[in-house]
């Protein structure tokens, strides 16, 4: 089969569904001698978002950061569109990168630049837009995330914890990715302000039509965003199913989690 | 025997180490000059750091030089006085600042000043995902934080210890005539009698060194950073401290190199 055969049929097979839009298989990572992920197995549908549950310290973070390639995993597999992105050319692997938006757990705003270069940064860094066009294009990305045009020329750092997450998940969907990332989109925030940002969450991905990766230990956000989820505990996906089914699972793992109970299969590690 | 081997492991781990940092450090600093002759070059970045070294280190480097200009006046006359030797002062403060005090004293403060900003600025951003952030908005970090700062320190350098020459020497002509009585036209002859082209452009030279070696420092330590508030802390001691060691060493090196016959 020649390497057109292979694009065709990987297209059509996507076209129905049959590739996932992000595979992760034997995906292990270790940083000195403690092992981090352990055999990461997952698939993440195209056009569904895919919630990853865990503990502190149980590898997801490192899951999402393995993907983008911002950490080289030991060993594993990891494709994008059927694409093996460790056989990729820097340019191909740029080129994933480009479709792809990050919300970091902290939001990671630049602090020296102001609000509205922060959202359009990409398009900037891309050329796709000029400084003139930017400060509009921010205001209509500020707007789909419920703030005024005026907070684009504040400094991050005269922002309140909620409004760096929208401003955050504003950049992160202004250059519309086809794959957006969400690292514990609600850590920090009230009950009430994590439910306006996941709302927002919903709302981005559907109109955008991407795929989405979330990784939270919130619960309620995770059944609010997440059409799929899976747990990961001690570096392994023990459980995936529909995140409407969270809290009554039949795994007992992931049932002691969403119930947040203290005893159950997952003890707490202590340092010896 | 088994101290004797611990003790060269020892030895042979921190050599190992050694030659990893300066291998890290040297190919830092390739990547991060490869980007200032690459396209899309961030030209705002350079501006704004252009104007950050440039020109908001103007006043600490201006009063540097005017004082130890003034200093070094003082102080040659003390000894010069003792061997009718007074006449020799502007020769010696015009070669002692154009050569070595110029260069040098305004390397030591830009390291004190911009070396820990940069280590420290960098170092937050590493600490707090923003460079993670930079990789996934299709920047690379290299080209967006370093190569700017590279250039710009080269280039803000030379413009700085001209303006530390002028003032150092002036600092000199002013203790010379206003305190020790000497014919301000007289002083100015022997100023310039003496100084040649070379010591010129030898304190330049230095100083584009200087000002690389001050922005590779600050961006190396503050890229490394980790570790939180104390990484960060640590990152900026580590860059002054090397930038300020490595500008001592290379000035003996240039000096050699132009002024060694």
């Amino acid at each position: 089969m020649t390497p057109f055969d292979q694009e065709a049929e990987r297209s059509v097979k996507q076209q129905a569904g049959a590739v996932p839009k992000i595979r992760l298989r034997g995906l292990k990572k270790r940083f000195g001698g403690k092992v981090v992920l352990d055999g990461v197995d997952l698939d993440v549908r195209a056009g569904h978002s895919m919630v990853i549950l865990g503990g502190s310290g149980s590898g997801k973070s490192v899951t999402i950061k393995c993907i983008l390639g911002l950490i080289q995993p030991d060993e594993g597999l990891i494709e994008i569109d059927g694409k093996d992105v460790s056989s990729m050319s820097p340019e191909e692997r740029a080129a994933i990168l480009d479709r792809t938006g990050m919300l970091f757990q902290n939001g990671a705003l630049f602090d020296s630049l102001p609000v509205w270069e922060n959202v359009c940064f990409k398009l900037l860094a891309q050329r796709r837009i000029t400084r003139a066009a930017a400060r509009d294009k921010a205001a209509e990305v500020l707007a789909q995330v419920g703030l005024a045009a005026s907070v684009g020329d504040l400094s991050p750092s005269e922002l309140s914890g909620g409004m760096q997450k929208r401003v955050a998940l504003a950049r992160a969907v202004a250059a519309q990715p086809d794959i957006i990332f969400f690292d514990e989109p609600t850590t920090g925030l009230d009950p009430i302000m994590g439910a306006v940002i996941d709302g927002l969450i919903v709302d981005c991905v559907k109109k955008l039509g991407a795929t989405a990766f979330s990784i939270t230990h919130d619960m309620a956000s995770a059944r609010r965003i997440g059409d799929d989820a899976a747990m990961i505990h001690k570096g392994r996906i023990v459980w995936s199913g529909p995140a409407a089914s969270l809290g009554d699972t039949g795994n007992a793992m992931v049932d002691q989690f969403a119930r947040g109970e203290r005893e159950g299969p997952i003890q707490m590690e202590l340092r010896k | 025997m088994t101290r004797f081997l611990d003790f060269l492991a020892l030895i042979g781990r921190s050599l190992l180490s050694t030659c990893q940092s300066l291998g890290g450090v040297a190919l830092f600093a390739l990547a991060g000059l490869s980007h200032v002759v690459r396209p899309h070059f961030p030209f705002r970045q350079f501006g704004r750091h252009l104007v950050e070294i440039g020109y908001f280190s103007l006043p600490v480097v201006a009063l540097t030089a005017l004082f130890t200009g003034m200093v070094l006046a003082l102080q040659s006359f003390t000894g010069f006085s003792r061997f009718n030797a007074e006449s020799a002062i502007a020769s010696v403060v015009v070669l002692s600042v154009t050569r070595e005090l110029g260069p040098v004293l305004a390397g030591l403060m830009v390291a004190g000043r911009i070396g820990a900003a940069m280590a420290a600025e960098i170092g937050t951003m590493r600490v707090t995902d923003q460079i993670d952030a930079l990789t996934t908005l299709s920047t690379d970090p290299m080209k967006y934080l370093v190569a700017p700062r590279l250039l710009a320190a080269m280039v803000a350098m030379p413009f700085l210890v001209i303006v530390a020459d002028i003032l150092g020497v002036f600092g000199g002509f002013l203790v010379g005539t206003v305190k020790l009585g000497f014919v301000p036209q007289l002083y100015l002859v022997r100023t310039f009698d003496v100084l040649q082209t070379m010591d010129v452009v030898s304190g330049l030279v230095k100083a584009a060194v200087f000002g690389f070696l001050i922005a590779l420092m600050g961006t190396w330590c503050g890229y490394n950073s980790k570790g939180g508030a104390q990484g960060v802390g640590q990152a900026t001691t580590r860059a002054v401290v090397a930038s300020s060691i490595l500008i001592l060493a290379l000035d003996y090196v240039i000096t050699e190199a132009f002024f060694s016959r």
